[in-house]
């Protein structure tokens, strides 16, 4: 085999591994009686379908958002207010939650995109904070407490996102189709003319790509799955308070997104993966974990320039070229 | 509502205002002379808060507190540019916002490790009662040294910024980096300096408004979002637009978060008025600076042409 086929091969072993890891993992935990675990690798999922989203965004249309919390917030709202107000259909909160998430950044992004760069990443923190406060104000729903929820989606075919399990493996679902999704959308016409946006915006808009369209059109759909991530968070805790939209959160996803490997396609997950492990590692050790993973970061930042993903890909090619 | 209760607001506002100054103009700076994002300038002003009260509590003075919390956290601010911040200048924005996030979650747990998770820091005893300023308006004296010193401040920063060499220097540096070193400017020294004293306005700020805000882990992650607010309203690199920005954003805060009350109050039951007055005034910040950069996308004093 050629190393490129090798290289290829390696990857495809590694990414089966993964799924096979993640598809078993309730079994797993529950035969080595780990089964407290179950919620935090929910917890990482959404977390990765979230920073997946981000991305997206990011990673694929170059825009550095710092308000990307703002629609995770917006879907935990939208799905929780509807619990609280009874309606438990899933397929209603599934609609609701990505109408109102992709017109909230239909607006966000029409406005915030007219400015670029450092402009950008203030307006969209910007926006971020103003609906944060507004879910401050809403007394009606929790206000600055946040809203706690004592009922889940009911999904078709009679599933109950109550059940722990069966929100890990909706949740795994989302996220293997978002990636799928990513993965069929790069090589495709748009995804193409948005890659060469993100490299070279005043090419792409000579050559006559409507640029402001395609940037809208990649913020809009991040921001909607950012909302389902929303979505699966409030059923997953069975809370959801303004906190969730604080620009801390839209740094922490940034930061997953860096973390793992900015326009990787793995990225995002790697990033939610690893940072949500080593906090909780080191929680268990030292009640001052930020402080450890405050440094682990600033290492990544200096030593490894493209994430994780980077790393792994460098592996990859020192493993095929022995 | 009176017109006493109005002007009170107002010199709160004010008073804010020029505190957010303190920590916009370093910000602006940094970000206008070395393109930096810098999201730890708002931990800089926790740690020159811890510092402050620490030194006040050891010395059982406050002004020796607060002035040396002021020097140390200069040493502090020069010794994070030197080893760490320096290296990130020629980065990519998503780079400087992964490190300096970082740092603040070291900051912060390392302000936690050593102080605890907050100081008590009290105001002089001297400065305790109000002042009678005009008949029938009673402001506390305290209140009035931060005007002052924020007054001060803001006049020796505008002539150290529009009247020196040194001054000159930064605001070369600000408007073109490049043409500024081929000049023969040692940036990066100038810049050391630069970091040095936005770092001691952040103490400053930090040990004035100790008294009023609390002295608290985490004291830096909003109002460091209220300073990049007022650095992009008003342009990032000028003091001028951030002191403008500052006092305006300081306003509409203040004022905001009382007189809307009241005027919530006239029509909203009591427990909706209380809780959409600050919202409305936080909210009314960002709105403020969505226009700004719609309208005006460089901010409202451009420093680059």
């Amino acid at each position: 085999m050629a190393p490129g086929e090798r290289g290829d091969a390696l990857a495809r072993g590694a990414v089966a591994m993964t799924a096979i890891v993640a598809l078993a993992l309730p079994w797993l935990l529950q035969a080595l009686a780990l089964d407290f675990y179950l919620s935090f690798a929910s917890r990482i999922v959404v977390y990765a379908i979230a920073a997946t989203s981000l991305n997206l965004v990011l990673g694929y249309g170059g825009m550095v958002s710092l308000g990307h919390a703002a629609f995770v917030g917006v879907g935990s709202y939208v799905t929780g207010i509807l619990l609280a107000e009874g309606v438990t259909q899933g397929g209603v909160h599934l609609v609701a939650t990505v109408a109102i998430t992709a017109a909230t950044a239909l607006v966000i992004g029409a406005i915030s995109l007219r400015t670029r760069g450092v402009y950008f990443i203030m307006i969209t923190l910007a926006f971020a904070q103003m609906l944060f406060y507004l879910a401050n104000s809403v007394k009606g729903y929790g206000g600055d407490e946040g809203l706690t929820v004592r009922v889940r989606s009911l999904l078709a075919f009679g599933l109950d996102l109550r059940n722990g399990t069966t929100l890990y493996y909706v949740a795994l679902a989302v996220l293997a189709a978002s990636l799928y999704a990513m993965t069929r959308f790069v090589p495709s016409r748009l995804g193409r003319a948005v890659l060469a946006l993100r490299d070279d915006e005043v090419r792409a808009e000579a050559l006559g790509f409507p640029t402001y369209r395609m940037k809208l059109t990649i913020f809009v759909a991040g921001g909607a799955l950012a909302g389902i991530a929303g979505a699966l968070s409030v059923n997953l805790q069975g809370y959801v308070s303004p906190n969730v939209l604080h620009w801390t959160q839209s740094g922490t996803l940034l930061v997953m997104v860096i973390l793992g490997g900015v326009g990787s396609i793995w990225g995002g997950s790697i990033g939610a993966l690893v940072l949500l492990l080593l906090e909780e590692v080191l929680a268990a050790y030292t009640e001052y974990w930020q402080f450890w993973t405050g440094w682990v970061l600033l290492a990544v930042v200096l030593f490894a320039r493209r994430g994780l993903a980077g790393l792994l890909f460098d592996l990859r090619t020192r493993l095929v070229s022995r | 509502m009176t017109g006493i209760f109005v002007l009170e607001q107002v010199l709160n506002g004010l008073q804010f205002g020029l505190m957010l100054f303190l920590l916009a103009a370093g910000l602006t700076l940094i970000f206008g002379v070395m393109d930096m994002i810098n999201l730890a300038h708002g931990s800089l002003y926790m740690v020159g808060a811890f510092l402050c009260a620490w030194l006040a509590s050891k010395t059982g003075s406050f002004v020796y507190g607060v002035l040396g919390g002021v020097v140390l956290t200069a040493v502090f601010g020069a010794v994070l540019e030197v080893s760490l911040l320096r290296s990130l200048y020629a980065r990519d924005h998503l780079s400087q916002v992964l490190a300096t996030f970082a740092l603040i979650l070291i900051l912060n747990d390392g302000v936690k490790m050593i102080f605890g998770a907050d100081l008590p820091l009290a105001a002089p005893a001297a400065l305790d009662g109000p002042v009678e300023l005009l008949p029938g308006l009673m402001y506390p004296a305290y209140r009035l040294l931060i005007l002052a010193v924020g007054f001060g401040l803001a006049l020796l920063l505008y002539v150290l910024v529009q009247k020196t060499r040194l001054g000159a220097l930064v605001r070369a540096g600000a408007s073109n980096r490049t043409m500024s070193s081929a000049m023969g400017i040692n940036v990066a020294r100038l810049f050391t300096g630069v970091f040095a004293i936005g770092a001691a306005l952040c103490a400053v700020a930090g040990g004035l408004l100790g008294p009023l805000l609390a002295v608290q882990v985490g004291m830096g992650e909003n109002i460091l979002i209220l300073a990049f607010v007022i650095v992009v309203i008003g342009g990032i690199g000028s003091i001028r637009g951030a002191l403008i920005g500052a006092i305006l954003v300081g306003a509409i805060d203040t004022l905001g978060r009382t007189l809307l009350q009241h005027m919530f109050r006239e029509f909203l039951p009591p427990q909706w008025a209380s809780a959409a007055g600050p919202a409305f005034a936080s909210i009314a910040v960002y709105v403020f600076m969505a226009v700004v950069l719609v309208l005006k996308p460089q901010g409202l004093f451009p420093v680059r042409s």
